[in-house]
C-alpha cells in the first residue's frame, strides 16, 4: 500500500513536469511550422505594404534593436553600479535591506504599470512624445532587477583571495573593483546584458503607450521618432486591420523572428552559465 | 585619493538608491494622474460599481467586473499553475537524475523567457480554437483561456523558487525520516515539504503577482467583455487588459484618463502587498534555520 502510495505521487509529480516540457513544445512547434511558411529574405527586409497584409516587417526588427539596445545603455550602467554598491560596500546595513525590498518589488510590479510610469512621465511631463527614448528608458527601469541580481551573483562568485592579493599590493577599494573585481565578473554580468536584452525585445505593455506605432513608411531617424516593434506588431496584426486572413500569417512569422531571437538569446545566456560553472578559479 | 574613494562610494550609494527612486516615483506619477478621478466619482463607487461604461454620455466608472475579472482569471490561473509547479519543482528536485535536471531546468527557464504576446498568440490562434471545439460554444476567448495560458506561465516562477527551496532542505532530515522507515515519498511529503513550507509559499504568492499583473495575454485571449463574470466560459476583461486596450483611446486629462490610471493604483498596491508578504515569509523562513 504505501509502495502503491508512492508510485502514484512520482507518477503525478513526473506528470506535471512532462506538461511544463509539453507546453513549451506544442507552443515552439505551432510557431515554428506555421511560422517557417511565411519567412523569407523578402519577410525580414522589407517594409510592410497595402496596408500590412503584404511585405515584411524590417522597420519592427530594427526597432525592437533600438528599443533593447538603448533599454540596455541606459540600465547597465546604474545596475552594475547598484550591485558594486550592495555586495562591495555595505553588506548589510539597514539601507542595504531597504533597496533591495525596493529591487524586489521593481520586479513585481506589473509590465502595464511601467508603461502607464513611462506615459505619465518620460512621454507627457519631460515632453520626449511617444519616442524611442520614452520606451528605452521605460524598458530600461523594467529590466534594472534583471541587471542588478546577475551583476551582484557575478561579483560575489569572485573569490575573496583575489580581493586580498590586490589589497596587499596597495591597491585602494576602488582599484580592487575596478582592476580585478570586475574584470572576472564581466561572464556573469554579461548573462544579466543577456537576458535583459530578451526580456527587453520581448514586452509589448510598456512601449504600448511609450514608442510603439502600427505602421511607420520610413526607419526612425532620431530617438524622438517612434518607432515600430516585433512584439507590438503582432498584437497589432491580431487585433486591429481588416484583413484577418491576410495578416494571421504575417503574424505568425512576425511570432516566429521574435520567437527565434528571444528563444536564441536565452540559450546563450544558459550556455554561458553553464560554462561558468564549470570553470574553477 | 582618499577623497576619490569617498566620492566613488557615495556615487556608487546614489546608482544603488535609485532602484527605490524609480519605485516612488512610479507610485508619484501613478497617483497624481489617477486620484483626480476621485473628485468627480465617489471611491467606493468607483470600487464597488457595476458599470464601466467610460465612453457614454453620461460615462460611468464602475470596476467592480474588472476586479472580479482579474481575480476570476487569476484564481483559475493558479489552479493550473501551484499543483503543476510544486509537482514539477519536487519531479526536479528529488525525483530526476542530475543529468535529466540539468536538461528540465532550462527548458523550464525558457518557458520563462518566451515574451507574453506570444503566449497571447498564441491562444488566440490555436488554444482558443480548442477551447471551442471542447466545450462546444460560440467563442473560445473566455476566462478558461486566458486561466490556462496565464497559469503555464505563472508556472516557470513557481518551479524554480519551489525547486530551490526544496533542495536547500538539510539531507540530515530526509535522512532522519529514512531511518524511521519511511518510503521516499512519505520523506518527500512529510518531510522535504514542510521543511520548504516557507520556500513554496513565497514561490506561490510571486506566481500570483506574476499572474494578476500580466498584461498581454489577458488582452489578447480573456475577450474584453467588461460585465461582471459568472461563468469560466464566459469573456471577460481583467484590470490589465483594460488599462491595455483603453490607454491609447483615452484622451489625456480626461476622466478616462484619470480612470485608467487609478485602476493602476488598485492594481500597484496589490502587487506591492503580495511582494511585501513574499518578502516577509522569506525572511521569517530565514530565522528559523
Amino acid at each position: 500500500m504505501r509502495k502503491f502510495k508512492q508510485s502514484i505521487g512520482f507518477l503525478i509529480c513526473r506528470f506535471a513536469c512532462l506538461i511544463a516540457v509539453l507546453s513549451l513544445f506544442i507552443i515552439l512547434f505551432f510557431i515554428f511550422i506555421r511560422g517557417f511558411k511565411v519567412l523569407s529574405l523578402n519577410f525580414i527586409f522589407d517594409f510592410p505594404r497595402e496596408g500590412m497584409t503584404k511585405g515584411g516587417i524590417f522597420p519592427a526588427i530594427i526597432g525592437t534593436f533600438y528599443l533593447s539596445v538603448g533599454a540596455i545603455l541606459f540600465a547597465l550602467p546604474l545596475g552594475v553600479f547598484s550591485a558594486v554598491y550592495l555586495t562591495e560596500y555595505a553588506k548589510s546595513s539597514k539601507l542595504t535591506k531597504i533597496i533591495r525590498t525596493g529591487i524586489n518589488t521593481l520586479a513585481g510590479t506589473p509590465s502595464v504599470v511601467f508603461g502607464l510610469f513611462g506615459l505619465a512621465v518620460f512621454v507627457k511631463l519631460f515632453g520626449f512624445g511617444v519616442s524611442i527614448l520614452a520606451g528605452s528608458l521605460t524598458l530600461g527601469i523594467l529590466i534594472l532587477p534583471t541587471i542588478i541580481r546577475a551583476s551582484e551573483e557575478a561579483i560575489l562568485a569572485v573569490p575573496q583571495t583575489f580581493r586580498d592579493a590586490s589589497y596587499a599590493l596597495g591597491a585602494t577599494k576602488w582599484q580592487t573593483i575596478a582592476h580585478v573585481v570586475l574584470p572576472n565578473a564581466i561572464p556573469g554580468i554579461l548573462t544579466g546584458v543577456i537576458l535583459g536584452i530578451g526580456r527587453a525585445a520581448g514586452e509589448t505593455a510598456p512601449i504600448l503607450f511609450t514608442a510603439a506605432t502600427f505602421y511607420t513608411r520610413r526607419l526612425p531617424r532620431s530617438i524622438f521618432d517612434e518607432v515600430m516593434a516585433l512584439p507590438y506588431h503582432i498584437y497589432a496584426l491580431m487585433t486591429e486591420g481588416t484583413k484577418p486572413d491576410l495578416q494571421v500569417p504575417i503574424a505568425y512569422g512576425t511570432a516566429l523572428v521574435l520567437l527565434v531571437l528571444v528563444v536564441g538569446i536565452n540559450l546563450t545566456a544558459i550556455l554561458i552559465r553553464i560554462k561558468r560553472r564549470r570553470k574553477r578559479w | 585619493m582618499l577623497k576619490r574613494e569617498k566620492f566613488i562610494e557615495y556615487m556608487l550609494r546614489f546608482c544603488a538608491s535609485l532602484s527605490i527612486i524609480f519605485l516612488f516615483g512610479i507610485a508619484i506619477s501613478l497617483f497624481k494622474e489617477g486620484l483626480p478621478i476621485f473628485k468627480v466619482v465617489n471611491p467606493l463607487k468607483f470600487i464597488f460599481g457595476k458599470f464601466w461604461y467610460p465612453t457614454h454620455e453620461p460615462p460611468e466608472f464602475g470596476i467592480l467586473p474588472l476586479i472580479l475579472a482579474s481575480i476570476l482569471v487569476t484564481f483559475g490561473a493558479m489552479m493550473v499553475a501551484v499543483p503543476l509547479g510544486v509537482g514539477s519543482a519536487i519531479c526536479i528536485a528529488e525525483l530526476s537524475p542530475p543529468k535529466i535536471r540539468e536538461i528540465i531546468k532550462p527548458m523550464i527557464e525558457l518557458l520563462a523567457g518566451i515574451p507574453s504576446v506570444i503566449y497571447g498568440f498564441f491562444g488566440m490562434v490555436v488554444f482558443a480554437p480548442f477551447v471551442q471545439r471542447l466545450f462546444n460554444i460560440p467563442v473560445g476567448l473566455n476566462a478558461f483561456t486566458a486561466s490556462c495560458l496565464l497559469g503555464i506561465m505563472a508556472l516557470p516562477t513557481i518551479t524554480s523558487i519551489a525547486e530551490d527551496a526544496i533542495a536547500s532542505v538539510p539531507n540530515e532530515i530526509k535522512e532522519a525520516s529514512y531511518a524511521l522507515g519511511a518510503t521516499k515519498w512519505e520523506t518527500i511529503t512529510r518531510a522535504v515539504i514542510p521543511s520548504a513550507k516557507s520556500g513554496i509559499l513565497t514561490a506561490v504568492i510571486l506566481g500570483l503577482g506574476r499572474a494578476i499583473g500580466e498584461t498581454m495575454t489577458v488582452l489578447m485571449v480573456a475577450g474584453g467583455a467588461a460585465v461582471i463574470p459568472r461563468s469560466f466560459l464566459q469573456p471577460v476583461r481583467p484590470m490589465t487588459a483594460t488599462i491595455a486596450a483603453e490607454m491609447g483611446e483615452a484622451p489625456a486629462g480626461s476622466l478616462h484618463y484619470h480612470a485608467l490610471f487609478a485602476i493602476s493604483i488598485i492594481l500597484f498596491l496589490i502587487t506591492l502587498g503580495l511582494n511585501i508578504l513574499a518578502n516577509y515569509i522569506k525572511e521569517k523562513g530565514y530565522e528559523k534555520i
